[in-house]
């Protein structure tokens, strides 16, 4: 068992010793700011540096992180980050730099930032990428725009864009920033791509036909050649959603299957950690035709030396401000200097490996629907859990945080019923994935009341999303409103 | 990494190569154009000296600013956010394992709100670019017109990301003009420009030039009806009036200047806060608190059916990865430097500009600051050298010079832009003089 700790739960707000946190700012350099505008008060806590660094590593510790255990979620590719690539990213060379320094002073950073384009377009097999995005789903922003700007330029006026309902929530949400209309075709029976209702959604009015492969349920969609002519027939571009790309490295790429536009998770596949939500990094990769869309600055390398070229006319022109999450493209980059072209496929080889044989585990206590091989990922149904004994995919999440596993991803895609969905990702042993699929085996065959009162030795019981969601409680001030009228009606 | 037999073995398969018969052979990968992998040690040696070679503001004073800021990092910020338990968790998802990291982005949601005097904090946009473009198209979901205005002296950098985010909802940036004296806003301008299709107006302060603006103080008593957006330099709400006592409708700003380092431009954090009216509007993650079964304090993630995840094409917008380690790093800077610091902060910020700026102005061929107005860590300097030709000799003198605004706003090219902030001793200031002397 796997007991978190449990210290008191206090904010940072209630650490002063109670006392009232407002400071009355001094007056003594009024006349450096205009009439009015200086402010009265400023309600921070003030609290001695030793106490705010025992609250923030006493809260650490009430947090589960990858180096903790394992962080087996599904389309999040929770993988180990060396070590070695923090210590780099936290170098002054790497910290201490300004974006608008003459390129002269910073021939490093953008020598490191051209060889990790380059050497994910020989990973992708793609012609050009941006380092710019700074998400996965930015990525997909830009990719959008993207193809806004090649069809226009080709005089075309496409509005839709076609996404599987098995697709990332980024995908369709990206796509309507972008401007144009979502199409969500269904899967056929095997989950993959229906090629037929792909043929039927697919027309003069379509912008691009979004996908990941391996898909949501870590199935590789193997008529994607097909996919592809179709899409280009329609005259439309496809779309390469990179969250995935952990499952192929080196065995294919998304130039190999025809796809015009991509984006990395930097974070997901090469290793950068995600620090509870981000940063993470999503650069764009694009082929030939798309290449002088791409956003401005491009790094370019004339005589010898790099350079930040922004004199590029049919740029999309910028999507975030600067050039990246330059300390995560750091990271990306030793982890690619690490593993190199024989270990990046070992990467993948050894991540299907794993999800392939915790499936094999799993399966027969779970349901496994459609077809067996899978990639990095897989997703088992506990609808017979749900119908036999009440104990449904929740409640397995939440017991499994009591043996010290993060939860899989659940309820995710939609088309699996009572669906968990599990990545391993290659950097779990096999004794882990035992132990993990002795552990939810265990949990289900465990007394149902227990499983429905999980978790019970995590930091706190659990969780009233319906009272968060009912009450508003987003601030320091508004629980303070809240405590008062309470005290008020006693 | 390496291919453990004892699995292919009970998967009863010989070959790894097995789990990809999936993939048809006419789209298999055969080998990468890579070099192949190095050792920890040598990995750690190439990137070092790859390095090596850069000036960096540790090495020399930096006077760039333009919406990045050389700061001091309190060692216990650095501390915290490189802790494991925070550098690599995820998405807190499961609410029971995860509240260390939901409990402290409530506190950046709570210490931000404070700051900026707005009710809801989401828990980070990219950068202040992305959330002025997220923030312009929630202008619109509260105001549905295509009018959104902003101002002439802005980072070109910054109205390009805006014009992207600007591009799906069909809206077109407007920009108004500023007061060539004071290099605040043109209240004539403005008026001119305002009319029954705007959906937002937006503007800064310190404004681009580092100019504390108090025209910003009456756009919502000039615009009731129009949604007004602020952008902010958080270290200067330790001194100035929050934009929420001033009617803001949106504050964005950013983040980086609260215990981040200058990371060559990232990560970065987008402040996005807005009114409680417009809560179910606004874009991003937010944090709730609330209770467990026992009735304990907790955590959770909140009002996520606008999310992408939820929504998909009818999410306020896409945002799944964020920010959240540097909203982590905010929280622990604002707790760890208080109000007292805070305020602290932002004099030296003013008072380090005053004097740089007044010794700067006394060399000859040097006007500053440009604009008669009162500044708060950056200012814009007329100079008679070219600002290209200045930056190289600042270069060999060991000192990263200002910005070339002739880049952000073309009329300005015999203009630069210097920010200064607590970082900078006196030496370091003198060190600036006197290389700006050779020059002059």
């Amino acid at each position: 068992m796997y007991r978190q700790a449990r210290y008191d739960t206090r904010t940072v707000f209630e650490l002063g010793g109670g006392s009232d946190p407002c400071v009355r700012l001094k007056k003594d350099l009024e006349d450096a700011v205009p009439d009015g505008m200086m402010r009265k008060g400023l309600c921070l806590p003030e609290v001695p540096e030793r106490d705010v660094v025992m609250h923030y590593v006493n809260l650490s510790q009430r947090n589960f992180s990858v180096d903790n255990g394992l962080y087996p979620l599904g389309s999040c590719t929770m993988k180990y980050n060396p070590k070695f690539a923090d210590i780099l990213a936290s170098m002054p060379s790497v910290t201490s730099i300004h974006p608008y320094q003459d390129d002269d002073t910073v021939q490093g950073a953008l020598r490191l930032m051209h060889r990790l384009e380059q050497a994910l377009c020989a990973i992708s097999d793609m012609d050009a990428v941006t380092l710019q995005p700074a998400a996965g789903a930015h990525g997909e922003f830009t990719g959008m725009l993207i193809a806004k700007a090649y069809h226009k330029a080709n005089g075309q006026d496409r509005t839709e864009v076609v996404i599987p309902d098995s697709a990332h929530g980024t995908n369709p949400a990206s796509a309507a920033m972008a401007g144009f209309g979502v199409l969500e075709i269904p899967s056929n029976p095997d989950g993959c791509v229906d090629i037929e209702a792909l043929k039927n959604a697919v027309s003069h009015k379509t912008a691009a036909f979004m996908i990941t492969n391996p898909n949501t349920l870590g199935i590789f969609e193997d008529q994607i050649r097909e996919i592809a002519d179709i899409v280009h027939d329609s005259g439309a571009l496809l779309y390469y959603d990179g969250a995935n790309f952990n499952a192929i490295l080196g065995m294919t790429s998304p130039g190999k299957m025809n796809f015009d536009i991509m984006h990395f998770n930097l974070h997901k596949t090469f290793a950068t950690p995600h620090g509870g939500g981000g940063p993470g990094a999503g650069p764009v990769g694009v082929r030939e035709h798309l290449t002088k869309f791409l956003p401005v600055p491009r790094v370019v390398e004339r005589d010898g030396k790099y350079r930040l070229d922004y004199d590029r006319p049919d740029s999309i022109g910028k999507v975030r401000a600067f050039h990246g999450n330059f300390a995560v493209l750091v990271r990306a980059y030793a982890y690619i200097l690490r593993h190199g072209a024989d270990g990046l496929s070992e990467i993948s080889q050894a991540a299907v490996l794993n999800s392939n044989y915790l499936k094999s585990k799993l399966t027969g206590e779970f349901d496994l629907p459609y077809r067996t091989l899978r990639k990095h990922e897989f997703v088992i149904s506990a609808r017979r859990q749900a119908k036999d004994r009440k104990v449904k995919a929740l409640d397995i999440a939440k017991r499994l945080l009591d043996y010290g596993y993060m939860a899989p991803t659940i309820y995710f895609p939609s088309l699996v019923e009572e669906a968990l969905m599990i990545e391993p990702t290659e950097t779990e042993t096999k004794e882990t994935l035992d132990r993990f699929a002795d552990t939810l085996i265990q949990i289900s065959r465990e007394d149902p009341e227990v499983v429905h009162a999980a978790p019970s030795n995590t930091s706190v019981g659990r969780v009233d999303e319906l009272f968060a969601a009912r009450n508003l409680i987003l601030t320091w001030k508004d629980y303070l409103a809240i405590e008062k009228e309470e005290k008020g009606s006693r | 990494m390496t291919i453990d037999g004892r699995m292919l073995k009970e998967l009863g398969i010989g070959d790894v190569e097995a789990l990809f018969a999936d993939i048809p052979k006419d789209i298999r990968k055969d080998r990468f154009d890579l070099p192949d992998g190095l050792d920890e040690r040598e990995v750690v040696r190439a990137i070092r000296e790859m390095l090596s070679a850069d000036l960096n503001s540790e090495k020399a004073p930096c006077f760039l600013g333009a919406g990045i800021y050389d700061h001091f990092i309190p060692a216990a910020v650095k501390s915290i956010v490189m802790r494991s338990e925070f550098i690599t968790a995820y998405t807190p998802y499961e609410a029971e394992i995860s509240q260390g990291m939901l409990h402290s982005m409530f506190e950046y949601q709570s210490l931000v709100s404070e700051l900026t005097g707005m009710d809801v904090v989401n828990s980070s946009n990219y950068d202040a670019s992305t959330a002025l473009g997220e923030a312009a198209t929630m202008c619109h979901r509260i105001l549905p017109k295509k009018r959104f205005l902003i101002p002439e002296a802005m980072s070109w950098e910054k109205k390009s990301v805006l014009r992207n985010y600007l591009r799906g909802p069909g809206l077109e940036a407007v920009e108004y003009g500023y007061d060539p004296y004071t290099g605040g806003l043109d209240p004539v301008s403005l008026a001119e420009k305002m009319d029954d299709n705007v959906c937002g107006v937006y503007a800064e302060v310190p404004n681009f030039f580092g100019t504390i603006d108090p025209a910003v103080m009456r756009l919502k008593e000039m615009f009731p009806s129009v949604p007004v957006v602020i952008g902010v330099d958080p270290i200067s709400l330790g001194l100035l009036t929050p934009p929420g006592e001033y009617g803001a409708d949106i504050v964005i700003g950013e983040g980086q200047s609260l215990g981040s380092p200058m990371n060559f431009g990232g990560p970065l954090l987008g402040i996005f806060a807005c009114r409680k009216e417009h809560v179910r509007k606004m874009p991003g993650r937010l944090i709730g608190m609330t209770r467990d079964n026992a009735g304990e304090r907790a955590f959770c993630m909140t009002l996520q059916t606008r999310e992408q995840h939820i929504r998909r094409s009818k999410a306020t917008s896409n945002i799944c990865t964020n920010e959240a380690l540097m909203a982590v790093a905010a929280a622990v800077y604002l707790s760890v430097v208080g109000p007292k610091g805070l305020e602290a902060i932002a004099k030296a910020n003013i008072s380090n500009a005053r004097n740089l700026m007044t010794r700067i102005d006394e060399l000859p061929g040097f006007d500053a600051p440009a604009f008669k107005a009162y500044h708060f860590n950056e200012f814009v300097v007329r100079t008679s050298v070219r600002p290209e030709k200045l930056n190289k000799h600042l270069a060999r003198k060991g000192i990263i010079g200002g910005l070339d605004l002739g880049r952000h706003i073309p009329r300005m090219n015999e203009h630069m832009l210097f920010a200064t902030t607590e970082m900078h001793s006196e030496e370091d200031h003198d060190k600036l003089i006197a290389a700006l002397r050779e020059v002059a």
